[in-house]
């Protein structure tokens, strides 16, 4: 079984009309999901069910076994679980440290070993660390919410989109790391954009048009699919 | 030679040491303004009661202290009475966060309803002081009155002018910098500093990282509490207490905490000092301060007074308005509505 798994979920947000219909998606642990699809597919929106921003009028969520639909955002986040949204997504007028700190808030123990294991993975940050985050880059401040959200040690990391608006080599090297990190053991899932780039990383890739499953399959094989590159991979 | 250090100290004991400590009194107000739109999101017009409502504590508690005949002489005895008028103040800011305020965030309610509801909360504490300790003048400070008075000063000196500087402006000064460095060592250097400044920066990564906005609140409110509290008792030790100046200095402070950058402490007290010379020095009558400087037969005859200070107010008002028509995020750049 699946070590994240949103089952069959419909909803949308507040009492609005719902944006997924009996939507599907599962990652097992240590391993890439990538959610791919056309605007307005509902690709964030599923993720943000996932990490229950917004109410289901069916289906669960399941992590771990364990079910957790009934769960606010901060709950889960004690949980194991890291969100990192698409925008918004840094403390823009604190320092890249301080930013790390505000992410382990909720740990009590000592997080130095952990703030090394982040400045591992991102040098630069290490560099800047002093300096706050409003003043960095696109592709800068990607890595400190990426970095913020691994501060607590989660067993999942959700990122909303986190090549939106930064360079084509920025974007490679973000993926870089996102794969380091699933190598450690964390269970990703990401909702992107730059479908062709992510798929290509995904060990599995999920298809949502109109917030339903369209094809799920690995990310090689979807990339292969002629009817996804069409309609989805431009050609 | 002697004229232009006559004109210096003219300056410096009418115009700039109480231009500094009513800079100091402003800014420790519009800290507690700005803490609390930066982390509540709406303007607190309840702030100048809470200032008054603290002092009236330590006015009370003073009352009692003298009763007993317990004093600190040379200081004055409501340095004795800060901390629990300081007590008191932050249970009072709480209780009505419980009664009041709460409900409104937990409505998700627009700022301008909270803003409507601090008006309502400040119509209230304004009955309740006045009920009771009256709307009377009451002097705050006992113990000596002068660090230098003007005598000495130029019997020490040989000058003409004299330097004055009270007992309460010493204190408010020192009492103003120990509480602003205490401030920003907690706001900069302890996790709950921190964790208020992260959920004011960014309220909804604030709550994904864990952070807990009650507890936030909770901490705004007994900041503002202290601050209040020795902002109005320093105001009242310098002046003297009634409760209807706090009303009026509500708009030096909101004047203050905008010019700054709302939301933005340090901006809260550069835009302090800047009411406050502003206030001062528009006001002042320059005409004592050319006579010195200029050949005897060239002194002039009027006051050389821009505005009378009846008119200070009306300082606060302009720099406002200007504020808001040229850079409306103040000066540095706080969260603009």
């Amino acid at each position: 079984m699946s070590f994240l798994i949103g089952e069959v979920m419909t909803g949308g947000y507040g009492t609005g009309a719902d944006i997924l219909h009996d939507c599907t998606i599962a990652v097992d642990k240590g391993e890439i999901a990538v959610v791919v699809g056309p605007n307005g597919a509902g690709k964030s929106t599923a993720m943000k069910a996932m990490f229950g921003m917004l109410n289901l009028r069916s289906g669960r969520v399941l992590l771990d076994g364990e079910d957790i639909t009934a769960l606010t955002p901060q709950a889960r986040v004690h949980k194991g679980m890291g969100f990192v949204p698409q925008t918004s997504n840094v403390f823009t007028s604190m320092s890249v440290e301080e930013n790390l700190e505000m992410g382990a808030f909720i740990r009590e123990d000592d997080i130095s070993n952990t703030m090394e294991q982040v400045f591992a993975l991102f040098p630069i940050l290490k560099e800047k660390r002093a300096q706050a985050a409003g003043e960095l880059s696109g592709g800068q401040r990607q890595q400190v919410a990426v970095a913020r959200a691994l501060m607590t040690k989660p067993q999942v990391l959700m990122l909303d989109e986190p090549t939106a608006g930064v360079s084509p080599i920025v974007m490679d090297e973000l993926f870089d790391r996102i794969i380091e990190i699933a190598r450690t053991g964390i269970t990703i899932l990401i909702v992107e954009q730059n479908a062709r780039q992510a798929l290509n990383i995904a060990d599995k890739g999920y298809v949502l048009v109109q917030g339903r499953n369209r094809f799920t399959d690995t990310g090689q094989a979807l990339l292969a699919n002629p009817e996804v590159r069409q309609s989805f991979l431009g050609g | 030679m002697e004229d232009v250090t006559n004109a210096i100290v003219l300056i410096l004991n009418f115009l700039f040491v109480p231009g500094l400590t009513y800079g100091c009194q402003l800014a420790l107000g519009a800290l507690g303004v700005t803490l609390v739109y930066g982390i509540l999101r709406y303007s607190n017009f309840a702030h100048g009661e809470t200032m008054s409502f603290g002092a009236m504590v330590c006015i009370l508690v003073v009352w009692w202290l003298q009763s007993l005949g317990i004093s600190i002489a040379p200081l004055p005895t409501v340095l004795l009475a800060l901390p629990i008028g300081i007590l008191a103040t932050v249970l009072f800011c709480l209780l009505t966060d419980r009664l009041v305020y709460r409900f409104y965030r937990q409505q998700k309610s627009q700022p301008v309803i909270l803003l409507i509801a601090s008006i309502g909360v400040m119509f209230l504490m304004n009955g309740l002081i006045r009920f009771v300790i009256g709307p009377d003048d009451r002097r705050v400070g006992d113990g000596a009155r002068f660090i230098i008075n003007a005598r000495e000063f130029r019997q020490m000196t040989g000058l003409s002018e004299g330097l004055a500087i009270k007992t309460s402006q010493g204190i408010t000064v020192i009492v103003t910098v120990l509480l602003v460095a205490a401030l920003f060592w907690f706001l900069n250097r302890t996790r709950a500093g921190k964790s208020m400044r992260a959920y004011s920066d960014n309220e909804d990564l604030a709550l994904l990282s864990g952070i807990n906005p009650e507890r936030v609140v909770m901490i705004t409110w007994i900041l503002t509490g202290i601050l209040a509290t020795i902002a109005g008792t320093l105001y009242g030790l310098d002046k003297s207490y009634k409760p209807f100046t706090y009303l009026q200095l509500l708009l030096p402070i909101f004047a203050a905490a905008i010019v700054g950058g709302l939301g933005n402490p340090l901006g809260a007290i550069a835009g302090g000092f800047v009411i406050a010379f502003s206030e001062v020095s528009i006001t002042f009558a320059y005409r004592k301060f050319i006579a010195y400087l200029v050949p005897e037969s060239w002194a002039p005859d009027g006051l050389l007074q821009l505005l009378s200070t009846d008119y200070k107010f009306a300082v606060s008002f302009v720099i406002l308005v200007l504020v808001l028509l040229i850079r409306p995020t103040g000066i540095f750049r706080g969260q603009s509505t």
